[in-house]
């Protein structure tokens, strides 16, 4: 669906008539995040976050149960600020997990679905393909909204991933020999209009990580930050990054840790 | 059953100001399919919004409003722990009414 967003609003629209052509790079920027602006008040994020909240204490599944003893790290059902907390180690996975493996594991051990059922939706696609999964996560990062970034490092495991985190963003490869550094490691660079964030600066990683999850406008559909690794490696022309993979895991936590301090705030709106 | 919609109606002076949020494809009928088929047309038609059985809002949407329809309108007359009752209607006859109370 293309970006047809319509506000209907008569101040809106005043403002919009008054807008003059923007021709220089500075003030292209500014009138997006103008209209980023305009459609933050009636985010439809909202319709994914009460869908989510929903599904998260409907029983489902197999088993019948609902998500509520889902342990996202604070403990079964605290789902207050624990997007803040992730990605972290769970020692009854044996594993480093971002929130949608979690939920995923939580979908097979408490709900009873297989893997391969709860994770045949990743990315939604309509009102056909409709994806459970962002509903949840964008239900359990609207929990976070506000609580500063709390990545912890202090396990062995999750230095780990780290570590495996940061090697691959700076790692060039593929048809055009591009890092995650080569678009994210200087101020100043853009795909097309778009500003990209320099996440190799505090700033950067905060602002960048802090606003996702975030409704795309121009896709109509919430997007989670698996969405985003996997889309960044599509246009680095990278081999398709394997939903839920340690290494999609790995550069999630460099990037969350990055950012941590900043108080979370999404699920956001972009373009 | 169409998703819930989410109403946020607050007293503001002598203004009551809604804000309404609704899920809605909002297909035009220009699209095409990866078939090459044309996606049929399916839209909100009508929408009307009524404080205390008043009507305060009547709308006749077509194709071009967007996917997840926003709207925020301003009225007088309305006070806190007022019901306010939003409906809308599609082009094939589907139908969602919310509530909500003025705060």
């Amino acid at each position: 669906m293309s970006a047809r967003r319509v506000i209907l609003r008569c101040a809106a629209l005043a403002a919009a008539l008054a807008v003059p052509l923007a021709f220089g790079q500075g003030s292209t920027v500014d009138e997006i995040a103008k209209y980023r602006a305009a459609l933050q008040d009636g985010n439809p994020a909202e319709l994914w976050e009460a869908r989510g909240e929903g599904l998260w204490k409907t029983p489902r599944g197999p088993k019948a149960a609902t998500l509520e003893k889902c342990d996202l790290g604070r403990g079964p059902g605290i789902v207050k600020g624990a997007y803040a907390e992730l990605p972290r180690w769970f020692a009854d996975a044996g594993r480093v997990m971002d929130l949608e493996t979690r939920l995923v594991w939580c979908m097979v051990a408490l709900q009873g679905f297989t893997e391969a059922d709860a994770t045949k939706a990743p990315f939604g696609a309509g009102n056909d393909k409709k994806s459970d999964i962002e509903a949840l996560v964008a239900y359990v990062s609207s929990e976070s909204r506000g609580v500063p970034m709390n990545v912890s490092l202090a396990g062995p495991k999750e230095q780990e991933a780290y570590r495996l985190g940061q090697k691959m963003f700076y790692f060039r490869g593929g048809t055009h020999d591009f890092s995650c550094a080569t678009c994210h490691g200087e101020d100043g660079k853009r795909i097309r209009l778009q500003d990209l964030p320099n996440l190799t600066t505090t700033a950067g990683a905060r602002k960048a990580y802090t606003t996702w999850p975030a409704y795309r406008v121009s896709q109509g559909e919430l997007r989670t930050f698996q969405w985003r690794l996997n889309d960044c490696f599509r246009q680095q022309r990278f081999p398709e990054l394997i939903y839920g993979s340690d290494a999609s895991i790995a550069l999630t936590m460099f990037l969350a840790r990055n950012a941590n301090g900043a108080p979370f705030d999404a699920p956001a709106i972009k373009r | 059953m169409p998703d819930p919609m989410k109403i946020r109606a607050n007293v503001a002076g002598d203004w009551t100001e809604i804000k309404v949020l609704m899920s809605h494809e909002m297909e035009t009928g220009q699209r095409k399919d990866a078939a090459g088929k044309v996606i049929p047309a399916w839209f909100i038609q009508n929408v009307a919004v009524t404080h205390n059985g008043r009507t305060v809002l009547s709308a006749q949407w077509g194709p071009a409003v967007a996917k997840n329809p926003f709207i925020a309108f301003k009225f007088k007359g309305g006070a806190k722990g007022d019901k306010v009752v939003v409906t809308w209607q599609d082009n094939r006859g589907e139908k969602r009414t919310d509530e909500a109370t003025i705060g």
